[in-house]
C-alpha cells in the first residue's frame, strides 16, 4: 500500500474542509472497500480523513419518514426497530449483502460510495477506463459474464454491487449531502449514482469533499408487501448475479403502487420503471408479473457472456413480486428452501 | 554433557531422538539451534513416520531456538500513536498509517492467533471482536482503533479454562487444518450475542418480527457464519459446535477414537 496521511476529523466542517482542499483525499468510513482497493493499488489516495466517529449515526423519525445516519453501520441499520418495522425491504437488502463482519464495519455513507467495479477494474495489469481513463475496457469484449445488461457504454460495462442501494432506489430515498461553507443539498436516489457514459471514472454525482450526512426514507405503505430476492452463485456471501427489490400496495388484488429495482444488471441500481408502469392498475397475477418483466427486459442489451441474465432477471422479477405478495417471508420463494432444517 | 546444560529443558527423549537421527549434527544443534539444513537432512535420513514420531519434540526445540523479539519497525511513515485495549491489557503503539489491525496484532503484539488468509476481506480467518462486534482485522486500519477494545482468540479463555465455544469446537471436531479456526471461533462467539439481541439475517423468516433471544436454526447458523470460509470443509461440525453452545442441551459428538472411546 502506498503511504498516506491519516487524520480523524473532530467535526464535519473540518473533515469537509480537508477533503475539499485536497483532490487526492478520501473519506474513510468502515474501509471495507477502500482499504481493499488501496491494498490492490487500484485506489491511491494520499490522505484519508476518518469520518467514522462523526455524530451521524442516528436512525430517527423525520417528518412522516425516517432518516438514517451516514456513519451508522449497515448492521446497526438493518437491526434498527424503525427500519425493520417500516422498511423491511431495506433491512432484507442490507442483510443480503456481504458478511456479518463486513456489515458490522461498513457505514451507510460508505456503502453508497463503494466503487462500481469488476475484475478488470481490480487487476492493475488490465486496461480499465474506470481505473485509468483512456486505457480501454477489458471487459467489453473480454470475460463479461458478471457484467451489465442495461445502461452500459463502450467505455464501461461494470455493475454496482450494493444490495442496500437497490432497496434505497426502490424506496425513493433522498441522499442528504453537505459541502464546503455549510452548503447543503438533497439528491434524489435516482440521481445519486451515474451510468458510465463517457466518464466511467465517476460512480456518483458527489463533488470532491461533499459528505453524505444522512439518507432519508419517505413514508410508504409497502411494509406489508415487500421482498428482496438475491440470486448468486453460492447461497451466501457473494455478489448478486441479479437481485430484485420489489414492493407493492394493492387494493384487493389490484395493484395501486409498485416499485421494482434491479441489482447486478447495471452501473447503478436499475429502476424497472417500464415494468412498474405496466403493472399499475392491473391485477397481481403471475401472468401480469410475467408480462411486466418481459416488457422491462425487452430493452436489455446483453454482452457476449451474460445473455443468461436477461432470462434470470425476468424470472427474478416475477419471483420477487410473488414473494412481496406473500408478505416478504424468507423461504417462501427460494429455490433451495428444501435445504431448510 | 557440559553442552546439555545450555538447554536444560531439552528432555532426555528429545535429545536421544536427535542423537539417533543426526549424531554428527547434535553438538552444533545444541550450541546454535536447529537450522533449515538440519531439518532437510532429517527428511533425507528418516521416513515420514519416523519423523512424525519425533516431530513434537523437534517442534519444541525449534520454538525455543528462535526467540521472537518484540521490536519496533525500522521505518514508519505517517506514524499514528494509538492507545487501545487488547484482551484486557492497555497497549500504546506508534503505527504506520497503512498498518492493519491484523498486522499490528501479529507483528507488533505477538498475537499470532488471528490468521492472515486472503488479506482482502473474503475469508474471515482474521476475524476479531472490536467493541463487542465481530470485524475483519485485515481491513481495519490500526489507526482507527484508538480507545477501542479488541478481543482475539487469545483473549477468550479464562486462564486454563477454555471458552465454551473453544471447548465445543474440540468436542465436535470443528476443524481439520485449524487455520480458519481462530476466526471461526471469534465469529461464533460474537454470533451468540447477536442472537441474544434478536438481530436478523437474510434467512430470517420475517424481519418485522423483533423478538429477542432468538433460536437459530442450522440454516440460520450457516447463513450467519458465511463470512468464515473453511477450506477443509468442516462446516457440519462447526454448525454442531455452535448449536451446542447456542442451545440449552448437549449435541451428540459424532466421532470417536479407534478403540471406541470418545
Amino acid at each position: 500500500m502506498r503511504p498516506f496521511k491519516y487524520s480523524t476529523a473532530p467535526d464535519p466542517a473540518t473533515a469537509i474542509g480537508l477533503v475539499s482542499a485536497n483532490p487526492t483525499a478520501k473519506y474513510l468510513g468502515g474501509g471495507t472497500n477502500l482499504v481493499d482497493l488501496m491494498k490492490e493499488d487500484v485506489m491511491r489516495p494520499a490522505e484519508l480523513v476518518d469520518v467514522s466517529r462523526l455524530k451521524y449515526a442516528k436512525i430517527e423519525k423525520k417528518g412522516s419518514g425516517v432518516s438514517i445516519g451516514a456513519t451508522a453501520t449497515n448492521a446497526f441499520t438493518a437491526n434498527d426497530d424503525l427500519i425493520r418495522e417500516n422498511y423491511p425491504l431495506l433491512a432484507m437488502a442490507i442483510l443480503a449483502g456481504a458478511s456479518a463482519q463486513i456489515r458490522n464495519m461498513a457505514t451507510n455513507g460508505g456503502n453508497l460510495n463503494q466503487r462500481t467495479r469488476c475484475s478488470y477494474f481490480y487487476d492493475v495489469n488490465m486496461p480499465c477506463n474506470k481505473r485509468e481513463p483512456g486505457t480501454g475496457c477489458g471487459a467489453l469484449h473480454g470475460v463479461n459474464k458478471n457484467h451489465a445488461i442495461f445502461g452500459w457504454s463502450e467505455k464501461c460495462v461494470a455493475t454496482y454491487p450494493s444490495d442496500m442501494a437497490v432497496a434505497l432506489a426502490a424506496l425513493n430515498a433522498v441522499v442528504q449531502v453537505e459541502g464546503v461553507n455549510n452548503t447543503k443539498r438533497s439528491i434524489p436516489f435516482a440521481d445519486f449514482h451515474r451510468l458510465p457514459g463517457d466518464h466511467p471514472e465517476l460512480d456518483n454525482n458527489l463533488k470532491q469533499g461533499e459528505f453524505i450526512t444522512s439518507i432519508d426514507l419517505p413514508a410508504n405503505k409497502f411494509a406489508e408487501k415487500s421482498y428482496y430476492l438475491k440470486i448468486r452463485e453460492r447461497s451466501s456471501y457473494a455478489f448478486a448475479l441479479v437481485s430484485v427489490a420489489a414492493a407493492l400496495v394493492t387494493d384487493g388484488n389490484k395493484i395501486k403502487e409498485v416499485r421494482i429495482a434491479l441489482g447486478g444488471v447495471a452501473h447503478k441500481p436499475w429502476r424497472a420503471s417500464v415494468a412498474e408502469q405496466w403493472l399499475i392498475g392491473k391485477h397481481a397475477t403471475e401472468a401480469n408479473f410475467k408480462a411486466a418483466a418481459a416488457a422491462e427486459l425487452k430493452n436489455a442489451q446483453p454482452l457476449q457472456h451474460n445473455k443468461y441474465k436477461v432470462a434470470l432477471a425476468a424470472k427474478a422479477i416475477i419471483r420477487a413480486l410473488e414473494g412481496a405478495m406473500q408478505g416478504g417471508a424468507y423461504g417462501t420463494m427460494e429455490a433451495d428452501s428444501t435445504s431448510k432444517n | 554433557m557440559e553442552e546439555q546444560a545450555k538447554l536444560p529443558d531439552l528432555t532426555e527423549a528429545e535429545r536421544k531422538a536427535l542423537e539417533e537421527l543426526m549424531p554428527d549434527e547434535m553438538s552444533e544443534i545444541i550450541t546454535s539451534g536447529i537450522k533449515r539444513r538440519h531439518f532437510l537432512k532429517l527428511f533425507a535420513v528418516t521416513g515420514a513416520s519416523l519423523l512424525a514420531a519425533h516431530l513434537l519434540g523437534i517442534e519444541q526445540l525449534m520454538a525455543r531456538s528462535a526467540p521472537i523479539e518484540q521490536q519496533a519497525p525500522v521505518f514508519i511513515e505517517n506514524g499514528i500513536n494509538i492507545s487501545f485495549k487488547v484482551n484486557g491489557s492497555p497497549q500504546h503503539l506508534m503505527v504506520d498509517s497503512r498498518m492493519t489491525l491484523l498486522d499490528t496484532l501479529r507483528e507488533r503484539l505477538n498475537l499470532t492467533g488471528s490468521k492472515k488468509g486472503c488479506d482482502h476481506g473474503q475469508c474471515g480467518a482474521c476475524t476479531v471482536i472490536v467493541d463487542d462486534r465481530r470485524v475483519l482485522s485485515c481491513l481495519t486500519l490500526a489507526a482507527t482503533c484508538e480507545d477501542k477494545k479488541v478481543t482475539t482468540i487469545e483473549g477468550l479463555a479464562t486462564g486454563n479454562e477454555l471458552h465454551p465455544m473453544q471447548a465445543s469446537f474440540i468436542k465436535h471436531d470443528g476443524f481439520q487444518c485449524g487455520y480458519c479456526t481462530p476466526g471461526q471461533i471469534c465469529s461464533a462467539v460474537a454470533l451468540m450475542d447477536e442472537a441474544k439481541n434478536g438481530e436478523a439475517s437474510y434467512v430470517t423468516a420475517n424481519v418485522r418480527n423483533k423478538n429477542k433471544s432468538i433460536k437459530l436454526s442450522d440454516e440460520e447458523i450457516r447463513e450467519r457464519m458465511s463470512g468464515n470460509i473453511c477450506r477443509c470443509g468442516a462446516y457440519p461440525n462447526i454448525v454442531d459446535a455452535i448449536r451446542e453452545v447456542h442451545g440449552d442441551k448437549a449435541v451428540a459428538q459424532v466421532w470417536q477414537f479407534a478403540d471406541g472411546t470418545i
